[in-house]
């Protein structure tokens, strides 16, 4: 997996991401909405809300009820995934619903709810990571207020290797997966999750490299918002001559 | 301490100031630094930080004007949407002017489902849906004219500083213009063509919002597009 001059099956460095491309406001019928591409990795984020609770009953009174929708569609991998929601789709819509909760002020906006759907176009592995980024875009896009962005990296280990931003075959051959979602301005961290198995001191290790692959992406993050308003800027300006 | 200049762009999450200052619109303070909550331009004053954010959503507030639309209509009253995340309610008491009989009234003959009315706010807080009223003059159904729709964070830029966009628009295009705090504005002019050309001002305001000279760019456009079907 790791060949002799220090290089992972992409042919990337231990401690490169693969390559980045964000867009914000890609949907016109969603609040708000993102696209990411990392590595091979394709992954769509819309946001609807805040809005009304449906059904009325799941409403809570003193904060926002905000929901998760991680999908992947059928043709996202080799073999045909059924659309059905999966127990793993169930579960990583727990837990990037989870990551991204701490991040809104939710008490805000009491007796409404907050939709985020991801719709996982073509996986590579990470898409968890992928996913969690492309939703607090989405979120920001929509003009939901937020504490701070959420930034997802894995880091994990190969061959013996800690590495950064596993790809698919990585992740299946590989020792172990570390995925950590993190709020850079804020400093904390909003997810955590290991598979396979890592000594203390190499836990440490990947954990300090996901959250070095956090803060390089959510410089992406940023320039992917900014381009938003630049974009109307040049058009304004383009007018003008 | 400000770590930003003026009129940049700014993330939520960003570090806006440190020390004594007051958290503004769209924005949050812990201990003694604010941060941005919203995606949009940072705007430094004497004792507060704010963000002129690009996009929101409409909050209700008491004593905003809004255009709303009829959604349902119940014994006592009307459910009326009125563009934000809370559904608001017309009761009768509030929309006619003789006493209200539940027997004897039809309520779907003053208001019905599709209808549009400009109201006034009258309560809301964190428990209750917003409650409307129809009763003050200039406020009820409304007849004739057009509706445009735009993001509720563009609403102080149409109207301008100290009404000065709103007042050029209406001379301008020789339309009635009304404004609902949500985002939704009335136009109704002599003619469609007259109101064509208000909406395309509009809509340009909207898209434009973040720059500077505006008024006079939009003043330039609506005289030129007159000048043009004369």
């Amino acid at each position: 997996m790791i060949n002799e001059n220090g290089l992972r099956v992409d042919g990337r460095k231990p401690n490169e991401l693969r390559l980045i491309k964000m867009e914000v406001g890609v949907l016109s019928n969603a609040d708000g909405s993102a696209y990411i591409e990392q590595g091979k990795n394709k992954i769509l984020a819309a946001v609807y809300g805040p809005r009304e609770v449906h059904p009325r009953h799941l409403a809570l009174p003193d904060r926002a009820l905000l929901r998760c929708r991680y999908h992947m569609a059928p043709f996202s991998v080799e073999e045909r995934k059924s659309p059905a929601p999966s127990r793993r789709e169930i579960e990583l819509s727990k837990v990037i619903k989870e990551a991204l909760e701490p991040a809104i002020f939710l008490e805000k906006f009491p007796r409404t709810s907050i939709d985020i759907f991801i719709e996982v176009l073509q996986a590579d592995g990470g898409t968890r990571c992928a996913g969690t980024t492309v939703a607090a875009l989405a979120l920001a896009d929509a003009g939901v207020p937020m504490r701070d962005l959420v930034v997802a990296c894995a880091a994990g280990k190969v061959d013996g290797v800690i590495v950064l931003d596993l790809n698919d075959i990585e992740d299946k051959e590989g020792e172990a997966d570390v995925p950590v979602a993190y709020m850079p301005n804020l400093g904390l961290i909003s997810l955590l999750q290991m598979d396979g198995s890592l000594t203390i001191e190499e836990f440490n290790q990947s954990l300090n490299l996901a959250m070095d692959g956090c803060k390089q992406i959510y410089k992406f993050q940023k320039e992917a918002l900014k381009a938003r308003y630049v974009t109307i800027k040049e058009e304004v300006e383009e007018c003008l001559r | 301490m400000f770590f930003f200049e003026n009129r940049q762009v700014v993330t939520p999450g960003d570090l806006l100031a440190e020390g004594d200052y007051v958290a503004g619109n769209n924005t949050y303070k812990d201990e003694s630094r604010i941060y941005a909550s919203r995606l949009g331009l940072v705007e430094y004053g004497e004792k507060v930080v704010q963000v002129v954010a690009l996009n929101t959503f409409y909050i209700p507030s008491v004593g905003d004007q809004v255009i709303g639309k009829i959604e349902d209509v119940n014994i006592n009253g009307w459910v009326v949407n009125i563009n934000s995340p809370y559904k608001a309610a017309l009761r009768a008491s509030e929309a006619l002017n003789k006493p209200f009989r539940q027997q004897k009234d039809d309520l779907t003959r003053f208001l019905d489902v599709g209808d549009l009315i400009f109201a006034k706010i009258i309560s809301f807080d964190r428990t209750i849906d917003p409650v409307l009223t129809i009763k003050e003059p200039g406020l009820g159904k409304i007849t004739q004219g057009q509706i445009v729709k735009v993001s509720p964070a563009k609403i102080p830029r149409i109207i301008g500083r100290k009404a000065s966009m709103i007042n050029m628009l209406k001379k301008e295009t020789e339309c009635k213009i009304t404004v609902g705090q949500n985002g939704i504005i009335l136009i109704s002019g002599p003619s469609p063509e007259h109101e064509r050309l208000a909406i395309m001002a509009i809509e340009k305001i909207a898209q434009e919002a973040h720059t500077s000279g505006l008024t006079d760019r939009i003043t330039e456009m609506i005289r030129k597009e007159k000048g043009e079907k004369k």
